[in-house]
């Protein structure tokens, strides 16, 4: 899955975007990841991520199939970590989503000690992902470049919806959903934490940043 | 995709199966309260007729009405390719089914002097239909190209030298797929072109990704390739070479 590569918005619109993530390759390392992944996850805890999930299992922030109807004025924030390290139970993608890349090259450095053997991946701007690598004493191993969207790109959404539907780069947000969240914030109907926590509960793998969208939606709210 | 609306007469949600793709984001992403769709639509009346507009939670479903289907093949494609959680059969890998150079440093799939592609068709959440994909195989396989054999694109191939698909899922929807293949660099501007020429004459959008293996520091020899094509590349995926076989 390429399901960070391809984040729209500016160069600056990432300064806030690091998400780091293991991967095994199936039928090499796979035998003993469930563990490593773990490993990984309990690691990426330390460091304060803004998210962070198992692809099989969900993220931090997941929707509850026991609600009531309290729930519509008082919903609760929570982000369950335990729920993501405990179900990890196969070999799959794990990630954690940083707000600032001194957290993510401290858990960088962190991982290179701990010598998983799973692939670790950054996806963020390519030259802060460098600078990451450096300072954890690594040099990048391979590269690949978002090229960006070719063919029919007016069948695409705003630049506003755009940044922050592409967040989930499995498509689980809606452009609809995104725009309907957006027009709540400006109308002061919902703050801009509750909106990015709705759109984070959509994203199953756990690479929504809700940081960054947080950002995004008071630009939205400021600019409305 | 607008798979889901009011249907006016009715007066119900309708899910139109022509333009789903089983993403399954309805039923995995809504939260629900099971209430009784008596007592709910009673409410939303009674506040309609007042002209007052009640402020839900907007990803909370109030009776659990979504449930999913049974899915049968062709249609169960549409789900593989699809839904995030689901595992493709023919690579055992979730999502779309790809390691691409994410796992570059244990799988050398990727090695100096190549470069790897992943054409992904459908994203962002606009959705493709098979026959669309096929148009670019078919286009990329009489340049020579030859697919990646670990995707799950490439095993929906019923001859892989022209990039046919399967007869029978050419019109099945689905959120979005990604075609790999590798060349030498060399090749790269004249792939990159075709694949915009290509993408032109398709209902969809469709997303590039290219990767190299690095030098020693770090270094791309993709950088000077994409500048001198016009690509202004700043994000994109780091493979830290932390993996071991």
């Amino acid at each position: 899955m390429t399901n960070t590569l391809h984040r729209y918005g500016s160069s600056e619109s990432f300064d806030d975007d690091y998400i780091v993530f293991a991967i095994p390759a199936r039928g090499i390392n796979d035998k003993e990841a469930v563990e490593k992944q773990r490993q990984f996850l309990e690691i990426a805890r330390k460091y304060n991520p803004a998210n962070m999930g198992d692809a099989s299992h969900g993220a931090i922030f997941r929707p509850s199939k026991e609600l009531n109807p309290a729930v519509h004025w008082r919903r609760g924030l929570r982000r369950d970590y335990d729920a993501v390290v405990n179900c990890v139970s196969c070999p799959s993608t794990v990630a954690a989503v940083f707000d600032n890349a001194g957290a993510a090259a401290a858990f960088i450095k962190e991982l290179k000690a701990a010598g998983l053997g799973l692939s670790i991946n950054i996806s963020a701007s390519l030259d802060k992902a460098q600078e990451c690598a450096r300072r954890a004493g690594l040099e990048r191993h391979s590269v690949e470049y978002s090229l960006g969207f070719f063919g029919q790109v007016d069948r695409m959404a705003d630049r506003q919806t755009l940044e922050l539907a592409t967040m989930c780069g499995h498509g689980m947000l809606s452009f609809n959903f995104v725009r309907k969240l957006v027009e709540w914030v400006k109308q002061g109907r919902r703050s801009p934490e509750q909106a990015s926590a709705a759109l984070a509960r959509f994203c199953s793998c756990g690479v929504f940043n809700p940081t960054r969208a947080c950002r995004l939606l008071e630009e939205a709210k400021k600019h409305s | 995709m607008g798979a889901i609306s009011i249907d006016p007469i009715k007066n119900r949600a309708n899910v139109n199966a022509d333009e789903c793709v089983e993403c399954y984001a309805c039923y995995r992403g809504m939260s629900m309260e099971r209430l009784n769709p008596t007592l709910v639509r009673g409410i939303r009346g009674l506040l309609k007729a007042f002209r007052l507009r009640f402020d839900p939670e907007p990803d909370v479903c109030p009776t659990s009405a979504i449930t999913p289907d049974e899915l049968a093949w062709p249609r169960i494609v549409r789900r593989a390719f699809s839904d995030p959680i689901v595992t493709h059969e023919s690579t055992g890998v979730h999502g779309r089914g790809t390691e691409e150079v994410k796992t570059n440093d244990v799988t050398h799939r990727i090695g100096l002097g190549q470069v790897g592609y992943v054409v992904e068709f459908g994203r962002p959440t606009v959705g493709v239909r098979f026959r669309d994909i096929e148009k670019m195989t078919q286009a990329l396989a009489a340049m020579g190209i030859e697919f990646e054999e670990k995707n799950p694109v490439t095993h929906m191939m019923s001859d892989r030298k022209t990039g046919k698909l399967r007869d029978d899922i050419l019109n099945e929807k689905i959120l979005s797929a990604i075609v790999e293949f590798k060349t030498s660099i060399e090749r790269v501007p004249a792939v990159l072109r075709r694949v915009d020429e290509v993408s032109k004459t398709l209902e969809t959008v469709v997303a590039v990704g290219v990767s190299t293996r690095c030098g020693e520091r770090g270094q791309s020899a993709l950088d000077s390739v994409l500048a001198e094509e016009g690509f202004s590349c700043f994000r994109g995926k780091t493979n830290l070479g932390l993996g071991r076989a």
